[in-house]
C-alpha cells in the first residue's frame, strides 16, 4: 500500500510539474518560434525583449477595459511596433543588428516603466488583470500524466500547436519559405532571384514583433496575471538561446521551448519541497545558467576564430 | 590641428544629438501628460543647480558610468560586444565587499587599493568566463555576458541575504564599510569622493595604452580586420581576444568597488540603478573614445541626476532617462550608420572557412 501512495503522489508531483512547464514554456515558445523567422531571414534582434516588455504592459492596459481577447491583440501591436523601430535602424539603415537590439531593449524597458508608473502609479499596488480562461480538452485532458499538462491549458497554448507545425510546413515548403531562408543563407542567390532582402527581412522583424509581443501578453494573462516593471526578467535573450537549441527549426525550437520551461518549474518545485539548504537565489538563476550550457554545447564545437 | 577640429566637430555631434534626444523627450512628456516646463527645468537644476547637485549628483554618478564606459569601449573597440558590464560591476562590488571584512586594522591607504584591486580581479573573473565560452564554445558574448549579468543580480542577492548580510540579519545588506576604510572626500560637506580623480587617471592610461603601446595597438588591429591581423599582422587572435575580455571586465569591476567604496559603502541587491547599461550608450556617444569617455560619462550622470531630481519634483518617472539614453544610441547610429568593427562572431549561421 505505501508504494502505491508514493507512486500516486510522485504522479501527482510529476503532473504538476509538466502542467507548469508548459505554462512557462508557452510565452517563451512564442517569442522564440518568431526569432527563428527572424533569424532565418539573417536578422538576429536582442530588442526582442522590448517587445516583450511593450507586449506585456500593453496586454495589461487593453485588457482591463476591452477584456483578455483584446490584451493580445494589443499585446501583438505593441510587439509589432517596437520591431518596427528596430528594423527602421537595422534592416532600413542597416545599422549593427546587436546595437540596436541593445538600444531598442533600453527604450522598451524605459518606456514601459514610464508609462506603467504613469498609468497606474509608482506605489508598487498590486496589479491583478483578467487571465485567460484555461479550456480543458475533453478526453484528451483525462490522460494520466501529460493530460491537464497539455490539454487542460489557455487557448494560447493551443495556438502554438497549430503555429509551430505550420511554421515548420511554411519554412520548408512554400516558396515564400525558401525566399526567406535563401536572403538569411545566401543574399546574393535571393538578389538574383529577384527577392528583396530589406522587404523579408522586414516582413520577418514585424512577424516576429509580433510573436514577441503575444509572449508577453501570454506572460501577464496567462501566467503572472499582473505586470511588474522589468517582467520580461531577460526572456528575450533565453528565447535566442531557445532559437539555436532548436537549431531554427520550429518543431525543435518549440521542443527547446518546453525544456526551458521544466528549468523553470523545477525551480517552483523545488521551493515548494522546502529544500532551505539551497539557496533560492540558485534555482532563480538556473534559466540562465541553462542558456550558457545549452549554447555552448550546442555552439559549433572547435569552431574558434576564423583567421 | 587635426584633433582639435575632430575634438570641435564630436562635440557639435553630440550637443546636436542631444538636443534632438531632449526634444523627443519633451514629446514624451507630453504624450504621458506631464508638463514639459517644470519637469525640464526640474531636471537641469538637478543636474547643474546648485554646487551641490554637480560635485554631489552628477560627478558621482559620472565615476561609474566612465569606468564602466571604459569597460565597453575597449571591448567593442577589440570587436566584442561587452554588454555585461553590469554584472561585471556587481561582482566587483561583491568582491570589495567581501574582502573588506578582513581588513579590520589596516590603514585605508593599504585597504582601499586591497579593496578596488579586489573588484578589478572578481571583475575580469567574471568577463573572463564569457571570454572562455566565446574562445572555446564559440558562445556569442551578447547572449552570454547578458545571461551573466542575470546570474551576477542573483549572487548578489543571495550574498546580502547569506554570507556577506549584516550581523543583525535584518536588512538584506551588507555592514557599513567602517569610517577609516573609506573613500577619501575630496571636498568638505559634499559627496565627491578621490574616485574621480581615478577615473580621470585610469582613462588617460587607457587611451595612452590604445593609441602608444603594441599590445594597445594589437587590440585595436583585431577589432578592425581580424584576417588581416592574423594572417599580415602574425597577431595571436585568440589570446588578444581573452585580454581585451579581462581588462573590459578589470575595468567594469573597478566601477563596482570605486562606487562602493566611494559612495554605498554598502553592498545591497539593487546595488547599480542599470550603471553597466548605460555604460553601451556612454561608449557609443563617446564613439569608443577612452577621453571621449569621460565627456560623455559626465553628460548621462547629468541625465540620470535630472531623472531623480525630475521624479522627486516633477513626479515623473526617472526610468524615462533610459529612454532618452536609447534614443541618443539610435541617433547616433543613424547619423554614422556606424557599425562596430568586429572579429567573426562564431555561434551563429555566418560564413566563413
Amino acid at each position: 500500500m505505501q508504494d502505491v501512495t508514493v507512486g500516486v503522489g510522485a504522479l501527482a508531483v510529476g503532473a504538476g510539474l509538466l502542467e507548469a512547464t508548459v505554462r512557462t514554456a508557452t510565452p517563451l515558445a512564442y517569442a522564440a518560434l518568431g526569432e527563428s523567422v527572424s533569424e532565418r531571414a539573417g536578422v538576429i534582434n536582442i530588442g526582442l525583449e522590448g517587445s516583450i516588455i511593450a507586449g506585456a504592459l500593453s496586454a495589461t492596459i487593453a485588457a482591463g477595459s476591452i477584456g483578455v481577447g483584446g490584451g493580445f491583440a494589443a499585446g501583438a501591436m505593441a510587439g509589432l511596433l517596437v520591431a518596427a523601430l528596430f528594423a527602421l535602424f537595422a534592416v532600413g539603415l542597416r545599422a549593427d543588428q546587436i546595437i540596436t537590439g541593445t538600444a531598442i531593449t533600453l527604450f522598451a524597458l524605459g518606456l514601459t516603466g514610464t508609462v506603467y508608473r504613469t498609468v497606474y502609479g509608482s506605489g508598487g499596488v498590486a496589479l491583478t488583470t483578467p487571465t485567460a480562461a484555461t479550456h480543458a480538452l475533453p478526453g484528451l485532458s483525462a490522460l494520466p500524466l501529460i493530460g491537464r499538462a497539455f490539454f487542460a491549458q489557455p487557448l494560447a497554448t493551443y495556438a502554438l500547436y497549430l503555429i509551430a507545425p505550420l511554421l515548420a510546413w511554411w519554412m520548408q515548403r512554400t516558396h515564400a519559405g525558401l525566399a526567406l531562408r535563401a536572403v538569411g543563407e545566401y543574399p546574393e542567390a535571393a538578389v538574383s532571384a529577384g527577392i528583396s532582402t530589406r522587404r523579408t527581412q522586414l516582413f520577418a522583424v514585424l512577424f516576429a514583433g509580433a510573436m514577441a509581443g503575444l509572449a508577453g501578453a501570454t506572460l501577464v494573462l496567462a501566467q503572472a496575471g499582473t505586470f511588474v516593471e522589468g517582467m520580461s526578467a531577460g526572456r528575450g535573450f533565453i528565447a535566442i538561446a531557445i532559437v539555436v537549441l532548436g537549431r531554427w527549426r520550429p518543431l525543435g525550437v518549440a521542443a527547446a521551448a518546453l525544456l526551458f520551461g521544466l528549468a523553470t518549474s523545477l525551480q517552483t518545485l523545488f521551493q515548494a519541497m522546502g529544500w532551505t539548504g539551497i539557496p533560492y537565489q540558485l534555482f532563480l538563476a538556473v534559466p540562465y545558467l541553462l542558456t550558457l550550457v545549452v549554447l555552448a554545447v550546442t555552439a559549433k564545437r572547435g569552431r574558434r576564430f576564423v583567421v | 590641428m587635426t584633433a582639435w577640429r575632430a575634438f570641435a566637430a564630436t562635440t557639435a555631434r553630440v550637443v546636436v544629438l542631444l538636443g534632438l534626444a531632449i526634444a523627443m523627450l519633451a514629446v514624451l512628456l507630453i504624450i504621458t501628460g506631464h508638463d514639459v516646463v517644470p519637469a525640464l527645468s526640474a531636471m537641469v537644476r538637478g543636474a547643474f543647480g546648485s554646487y551641490y547637485a554637480i560635485t554631489s549628483a552628477t560627478i558621482v554618478r559620472m565615476v561609474p558610468l566612465a569606468l564602466a564606459g571604459l569597460a565597453v569601449s575597449v571591448a567593442f573597440r577589440a570587436g566584442i560586444l561587452n554588454i555585461g558590464a553590469e554584472g561585471q560591476l556587481l561582482v566587483g562590488a561583491a568582491a570589495a565587499t567581501a574582502i573588506s571584512g578582513a581588513l579590520g586594522g589596516v590603514s585605508w591607504v593599504v585597504g582601499i587599493p586591497v579593496m578596488l584591486v579586489a573588484g578589478a580581479i572578481a571583475g575580469g573573473a567574471w568577463a573572463a568566463i564569457a571570454g572562455a565560452l566565446r574562445l572555446r564554445f564559440g558562445v556569442l558574448e551578447v547572449i552570454s555576458t547578458i545571461m551573466l549579468n542575470f546570474v551576477a543580480q542573483y549572487l548578489t542577492g543571495w550574498l546580502v541575504r547569506g554570507p556577506l548580510q549584516e550581523p543583525t540579519r535584518v536588512n538584506p545588506q551588507s555592514v557599513t564599510l567602517a569610517p577609516a576604510l573609506q573613500m577619501p572626500v575630496l571636498l568638505e560637506g559634499t559627496r565627491l569622493h578621490a574616485g574621480v580623480l581615478l577615473v580621470v587617471l585610469v582613462a588617460i592610461a587607457v587611451w595612452w595604452w590604445l593609441r602608444s603601446t603594441a599590445s594597445g595597438f594589437r587590440l585595436r588591429a583585431v577589432g578592425a580586420t581580424p584576417t588581416a591581423a592574423a594572417s599580415a599582422g602574425g597577431i595571436d587572435v585568440p589570446r588578444t581576444i581573452f585580454g581585451a575580455f579581462l581588462l573590459s571586465g578589470v575595468l567594469a569591476g573597478l566601477a563596482g568597488s570605486v562606487e562602493y567604496t566611494g559612495i554605498t559603502y554598502a553592498l545591497y541587491e539593487n546595488f547599480s540603478p542599470g550603471y553597466g547599461y548605460t555604460a553601451i550608450a556612454v561608449a557609443l556617444l563617446a564613439r569608443l573614445h577612452p577621453l571621449g569617455v569621460l565627456a560623455t560619462a559626465l553628460l548621462f550622470g547629468a541625465l540620470e541626476a535630472g531623472a531623480n531630481a525630475m521624479q522627486r519634483d516633477a513626479g515623473v518617472p526617472s526610468v524615462v532617462v533610459s529612454v532618452v539614453e536609447a534614443l541618443l544610441i539610435l541617433l547616433v547610429l543613424a547619423a554614422d550608420r556606424w557599425r562596430p568593427a568586429r572579429a567573426d562572431r562564431t555561434g551563429i549561421d555566418e560564413t566563413g572557412t
